[in-house]
């Protein structure tokens, strides 16, 4: 079971937005859809754009490079040119820190 | 339906497949490809694949695995002969016959030969597979100097893939510009530019009147009476949609095999998708297109209707080209436009995006460095959204905003 680890502040990723971590050399994004927290590989399985540069539509991340779009909550391939998932972590706020578990 | 048959093992077939099962289909699909690979993604065959960066399995559509997995009938190395329409059988090269409930033809397309004196030369050289990428590759390695036929995207990415390699390139183009058929003159002049930056040789207005050499090409004569040395050359001056098999079959073809919105042909149970389909679009009317997302999109569409769905295919035609670190992507379709707007400023490397108007709707994008604005776009064209010009200019703007 993996641990939690704080990459920042709580509210530091507002309603609607995304934002890139780095944890050992290693980039997870954040999103946050309508308050609910997300948190995903920011290397797109495509072409290793980031996902984090990406916009958020409904329940897809759509990395803009070339339009791959991944199910934001499994990680899992929607459409366009990816076929491997990206790996998906679990995040939340505590103690005043935003914490996902890699 | 009991059998779906697909002929073309590339991105429109593995699509179609791929969509029959995830819709719950579970009779046989037989899944037919001339080339010995299982379907793979075709834009980096100019890219990362022809530099070396990526093999290729990593553009597999689907792991080799899945088509077993999937209980797939992969066909791969076999090519499709005949179809008889009536008797709703196809042929294969060995003679085998297959019957078909639902048939759908994903021949897609190959390269225009160039018909001038030394075309056949050894190191006269198209790209249309991987194989053709891995000769490319192979003469590169020792390669000082090679010359690109023609900068449509094909010319115009091979040639930026070269000089990543460290080869000399000189380009011969018939139009005045780069990617001049697609872009128009000004855009095309900026990737033009952004060539001229990288050190390739571009000779504009000219044709090929022969290639010259003795066991391979050695030069390239131009119409201007131009002698280029090369190595080798590469040519991607247009293509040819592989509708015979169709046309023999008596389905109706004019530049492609001719599909309705719904991506069906004149003949019973046959659908077509990907590039050999010439199809009628509810927005855009009559267009074939060659993009890599709209076979797959077109071979999901298709695997729906062969299950009896009656779906539109309304997709608004997205494509993407990476040059040096030019990131170029279109959505859209406007051979003819009243007006454009320009978002931020031609000369500007860092990024712009041009949307074309016609009659007041947003029809077409087009965008340099600037991926979010034509993804944003895209819900606008697919809709026809009448957007303020000055809206569209404004950086400030949420292209989202617009569509409500």
């Amino acid at each position: 079971m993996a641990e939690f680890t704080a990459i920042g502040r709580a509210g530091e990723v507002p309603d609607g937005e995304m934002k890139v971590f780095e944890i050992d050399g290693y980039a997870v994004a954040v999103a946050n859809v309508g308050g609910t927290l997300y948190a995903f590989q920011d290397e797109c399985t495509h072409q290793t754009c980031s996902l984090g540069e990406g916009d958020v539509e409904g329940n897809a991340v759509v990395c803009l490079c070339h339009n791959a779009e991944f199910d934001i909550r499994s990680g899992e391939p929607l459409s366009g040119p990816a076929t491997m998932p990206v790996p998906v972590y679990e995040v939340r706020e505590e103690n005043g820190e935003l914490q996902v578990a890699i | 339906m009991r059998r779906a048959v697909i002929v073309g093992a590339n991105a429109c077939g593995a699509s179609a497949a791929s969509v029959l099962r995830d819709e719950g289909f579970d009779g046989d699909i037989v899944l037919i490809g001339e080339e010995p690979y299982p379907p793979y993604e075709r834009p980096p065959l100019s890219k990362e694949y022809l530099r070396g960066e990526q093999t290729l399995d990593r553009s597999y559509m689907r792991p080799l695995d899945w088509y077993a997995e999937q209980n797939i009938d992969a066909r791969f190395g076999t090519r499709a002969t005949d179809i008889d329409t009536g008797s709703k059988l196809l042929t294969l090269d060995g003679g085998e016959e297959i019957a078909y409930d639902s048939l759908l033809i994903a021949t897609g397309i190959r390269n225009r030969p160039l018909d001038v004196p030394g075309a056949d030369l050894p190191g006269v050289l198209g790209l249309r597979t991987a194989a053709d990428a891995d000769r490319i590759r192979e003469l590169a390695a020792t390669a000082t100097r090679v010359t690109v036929v023609g900068m449509g995207f094909i010319g115009a990415e091979v040639a930026a893939s070269l000089r990543e390699m460290g080869v000399e390139v000189t380009v011969v183009e018939f139009f005045e510009t780069a990617l001049f058929r697609v872009l128009g003159a000004e855009l095309g002049g900026v990737i033009e530019e952004i060539h001229r930056e990288h050190g390739v040789d571009m000779r504009f207005g000219e044709g090929v009147e022969a290639f010259v050499g003795d066991d391979r090409v050695r030069s390239v004569v131009t119409s201007s009476g131009a002698s280029i040395e090369c190595d080798f050359a590469v040519v991607g001056v247009g293509t040819v949609p592989n509708s015979e098999l169709a046309q023999a079959a008596g389905l109706a073809c004019d530049d492609g095999i001719l599909v309705d919105a719904s991506l069906r042909t004149t003949a019973p149970d046959v659908l077509a998708g990907g590039d050999v389909a010439n199809h009628d679009h509810p927005r855009f009317g009559r267009v074939r297109v060659e993009h890599f997302d709209n076979a797959v999109k077109m071979g999901a569409t298709a695997a729906r209707n062969m299950l009896g769905a009656e779906e539109v295919f309304d997709d608004v035609h997205w494509f993407w080209s990476d040059q040096y670190d030019a990131n170029l992507q279109m959505a859209g379709f406007a051979p003819t436009f009243d007006e454009v707007v320009i978002r931020g400023s031609l000369g500007d490397r860092a990024g712009f995006s041009v949307f074309y108007l016609k009659g007041g709707a947003v029809a077409q994008v087009f965008g340099l460095n600037r991926p979010r604005d034509v993804r944003r776009a895209m819900p606008l064209i697919k809709v026809g959204v009448h957007a303020d010009p000055i809206a569209l200019a404004d950086e400030a703007t949420d292209l989202r905003t617009l569509g409500a």
